[in-house]
């Protein structure tokens, strides 16, 4: 599997579907001794860690979860505030998991209103005549695929750097798009996508793209 | 293939170098702008990027292309921006960024006694060697020269 996730962003920068297909799993799971050898810091609403890397935990990791206990936000599933917990040195040898911060809903949707933004930038910085906005963006860990339509609607698609057969798909997108969504009487343009027969159609390109691009991580 | 210009950023947003060859269109705005247009997106897209990453990242942004140009990105641990814009053709110039970084502007920027760090670079000797390296790179082609 490759394919991370796809966005749908409107003509105005709005998110209007959002997929999460496949989330790698980097997480660690230490057990620590009173007292804490890392330092935590609240942002976001989430516990980070600002200093202290070591075994697989990285700067930016968020508190998953304490003695197998999920953590959300700041605070645990029981209740209990994450650092004022940690902070206590009665409750310790303690088993904290750390990893990725999942993105929230509302961090998805200013990151969509944000490439719109970068999308356009980069049509105007071009030192060549008639440039589209960014097409393809390119990093160690994965590359960012995006198609706009005649009509504006911008097509992303993030997937492993080694994964083939992406224009493709994302013609295909556009198609289950049109079909499912726009075909659909109760859709209202622009507005968010919530049609069962577009997530199924979607979720099979998916599966079939990832199967065809020649290049997985796994194989 | 070809290139169009090259853009020398410090850890700031000074705007150290701007060189172009094969440039076709002018963004429009003031040169001053435009730098500071460059550098902005180019921080966005880092903050943009380490959000969007499933994993962590090591080297991160390393290039984006649109349907003209390709832009190619690149810094060192000190916030240096080495950033280089070609057309389509060109594959991975992580190397070629990276020598203008240690065999050009540490060689003849850092090391000068004469040039101030933070500001403009006046040296006629980091231009003209720039100019040669570029012109010397493999993919850049003499038409429209």
């Amino acid at each position: 599997m490759a394919i991370f996730s796809v966005y749908v962003v409107n003509k105005a920068g709005g998110l209007i579907y959002q997929l999460d297909n496949y989330a790698p799993r980097a997480e660690a799971e230490k057990t620590f001794s009173y007292p804490l050898d890392l330092l935590l810091k609240l942002h976001d609403e989430r516990v980070l860690v600002a200093f202290g890397q070591r075994d697989g935990i990285r700067v930016g990791h968020a508190v998953l979860s304490i003695n197998g206990v999920d953590v959300n936000g700041k605070y645990t599933a029981d209740g209990k505030e994450v650092l004022e917990y940690l902070g206590n040195a009665a409750n310790y040898p303690v088993s904290i998991r750390f990893g990725r911060p999942r993105l929230t809903s509302n961090e998805k949707l200013m990151l969509a209103s944000m490439f719109h933004s970068l999308f356009a930038i980069g049509s105007q910085l071009s030192p060549e005549l008639g440039s589209s906005g960014i097409e393809m963006l390119e990093t160690d860990t994965f590359k960012l695929h995006c198609f706009q339509t005649l009509t504006g609607i911008k097509f992303v698609v993030l997937a492993d750097p080694r994964q083939g057969g992406i224009d493709s798909l994302l013609r295909k997108i556009y198609e289950i798009y049109s079909d499912f969504a726009l075909k659909n009487p109760f859709y209202s343009l622009e507005m968010p996508i919530r049609c069962e027969l577009f997530d199924q159609n979607l979720k099979l390109a998916l599966e079939v793209a990832e199967k065809a691009g020649t290049f997985g991580p796994g194989s | 293939m070809t290139v169009h210009n090259l853009y020398l950023f410090d850890r700031d947003g000074v705007c150290l170098h701007y060189s172009e060859w094969h440039r076709k269109k002018q963004a429009g705005i003031p040169k001053e702008e435009e730098y500071k247009l460059m550098y902005g997106m180019l921080f966005s897209i880092r903050s943009f990027v380490s959000k969007m990453s499933p994993v962590d990242m090591k080297d991160g942004f390393l290039a984006f292309q649109t349907s003209r140009y390709k832009l190619h990105y690149y810094e060192t641990p000190t916030g240096v921006k080495v950033v280089m814009n070609t057309d389509l053709g060109v594959g991975p110039i992580r190397d070629v960024l990276h020598h203008i970084y240690s065999g050009l502007y540490v060689e003849l920027v850092v090391k000068n006694p004469l040039c101030p760090l933070g500001q403009t670079v006046q040296s006629e000797l980091f231009r003209s060697r720039l100019d040669a390296y570029v012109r010397s790179l493999p993919f850049f082609s003499a038409r429209a020269g």
